[in-house]
């Protein structure tokens, strides 16, 4: 770059800086603590993990991002849309499905015992050495186990069932390992985080590791981070899965997505839930 | 219609297109000064600022208020603030700089989250899709995210923003 067009961007973005300290709004909220029915706290903000080598000073939830009639919905359980699925995937635990006539519960008995932890620790490889997420893991119960007919991957049962699992888990650290075996899939997952897709040429970092905070439109942009999947979207009125979420923002790129369910998608997931690790895993959110 | 008729009609579609096709310069044919300036005209046909203001502002066109706030436009809801504000612009680069920023802004910031407005070449992008619909790319139909006039209008515009 020359260094004319570089002193002239630095005059810019000098009254940037001005015109910004007045506009606080675009700032994750400062001091707001996410406190369910006034007992259970739950992090909304972390130290950001080694493996992120200083590209995120801070770890903040997509909560602190959200406006505060929204924040409100997520700290009373009883105005929270999205128990409605947790109470929907309770009953699926307990249904009998299949050739074997067998529930999900007949197996692992107690979900807040067997299934306390899952969500914290998803996507993970498997013991064949394949990167499963949880949505595979209940595929795989579905078909092997239960000989039934698996749910699809973004199906509303799959997303009340993955909403249940996942609340065992609330106020859990996400932790995903990236070592070892997940190794492989971590790296490939980083550098789709890092390529520009689409006709807009942006990548997730552009938008959630250099403009978190920012306004792009009317959307205030966030880190982007999972812990708070499956999330109740206030925009399409219910539950939306990880993959979902993902083929959305490339879809925004003006780019050919990747399918929901896809390796490619699992493997992002890993890298994207490792940026959240130490953040705790909020069961089920609300967002805008 | 006789065949010296049907002549004369094909001669003077001909010269239209011959016409058009010459004025307009594609992607491929851009003249660049020093990696960030346009000094010719995509078009040959003055920008129409009232038309480059509202490319800037819709949605469905430029969108260019999802990233630069822009005082003149207090009407305007919801600006954004990824990239500088819009005002001033017009003192800070000369119209050539303004449109080649405006055609390609990564050649003069390569790392810039700003979008290159005029590439038409699929092959210059990653998977790139049918626009919003995350469906693959049509060959027939892919084209430059603005029109050479809309970006002469956009540019048209923006160097009437001379105050900060
Ligand atoms: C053009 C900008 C843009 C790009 C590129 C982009 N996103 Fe997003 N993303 C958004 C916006 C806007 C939202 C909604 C506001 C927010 O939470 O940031 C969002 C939300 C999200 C959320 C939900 C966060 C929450 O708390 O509920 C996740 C997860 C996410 N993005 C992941 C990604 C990933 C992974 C990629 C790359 C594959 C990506 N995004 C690319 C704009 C983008
Ligand atoms: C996704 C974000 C984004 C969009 C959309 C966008 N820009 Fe930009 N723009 C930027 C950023 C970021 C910069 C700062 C240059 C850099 O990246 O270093 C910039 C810089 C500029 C500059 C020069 C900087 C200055 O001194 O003010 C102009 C002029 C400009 N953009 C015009 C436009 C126009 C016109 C459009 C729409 C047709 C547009 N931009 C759309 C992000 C964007």
């Amino acid at each position: 770059m020359k260094t004319f067009t570089l002193s002239k961007l630095m005059a810019s973005a000098a009254i940037c800086a001005v015109a910004l300290t007045s506009a606080a709004h675009a700032d994750p909220h400062p001091d707001a603590e996410l406190i369910i029915d006034g007992e259970l706290k739950l992090n909304v903000r972390a130290e950001a993990p080694a493996h992120l080598d200083g590209a995120l000073p801070e770890l903040y939830s997509g909560w602190l991002f959200r406006t505060d009639e929204t924040r409100a919905l997520q700290m009373d359980d009883f105005e929270n849309p999205a128990i409605l699925a947790v109470e929907a995937g309770a009953e699926l635990w307990e249904t009998a499905q299949g050739a074997t006539d067998q529930s999900c519960a007949d197996c692992h008995g107690d979900a807040a015992e067997s299934m306390k932890g899952v969500r914290a620790s998803m996507p993970k490889v498997n013991e064949n050495g394949d990167l499963w997420s949880m949505e595979d893991y209940v595929m795989n119960c579905q078909t092997t186990r239960m000989e039934a007919e698996p749910y699809g991957w973004n199906s509303s049962d799959m997303r009340n069932l993955t909403s249940f699992i996942s609340m065992q888990s609330r106020g859990m650290p996400v932790d995903v390992a990236i070592d070892g075996a997940a190794a492989p899939f971590w790296e490939k997952g980083k550098e789709m985080y890092y390529t520009r897709f689409g006709q807009l040429e942006l990548s997730c970092a552009n938008c959630h590791e250099d403009s978190w905070g920012m306004m792009i439109r009317a959307d205030h942009l966030s880190q982007g981070q999972i812990n708070g999947f499956p999330t109740y979207r206030l925009k399409n009125a219910g539950m939306v899965s990880i993959h979902n979420r993902f083929r959305g923002c490339i879809r925004d790129t003006r780019a050919e997505s990747f399918a929901i369910g896809s390796q490619e998608f699992r493997e992002l997931e890993l890298y994207v839930a490792s940026r959240g690790n130490g953040l705790a895993v909020e069961g089920v959110a609300v967002r805008q | 219609m006789n065949s010296r008729f049907i002549s004369a009609a094909l001669t003077s579609a001909f010269v239209v297109v011959a016409v058009s096709a010459s004025a307009e310069i594609k992607p491929a044919d851009v003249v660049w000064e020093n990696d960030i300036a346009i000094p010719a005209s995509l078009t040959g046909v003055p920008g129409d600022p009232a038309e480059g203001a509202k490319v800037l502002s819709a949605r469905s066109l430029g969108n260019c208020v999802a990233c630069h706030q822009n005082s003149a436009m207090p009407d305007v809801a919801f600006q954004g603030n990824v990239g500088p504000s819009f005002d001033g612009v017009g003192a800070r680069w000369s119209e050539a700089e303004l449109r080649g920023i405006v055609a390609d802004a990564k050649r003069a910031f390569p790392e810039s989250r700003m979008p290159t407005f005029y590439e038409d070449d699929p092959a210059a992008f990653i998977r790139p899709g049918d626009a919003y619909t995350a469906k693959a790319y049509n060959p027939e139909t892919f084209s430059t995210l603005l029109t050479a006039q809309q970006i002469e209008d956009v540019v048209a515009y923006l160097v009437t923003l001379t105050e900060y």
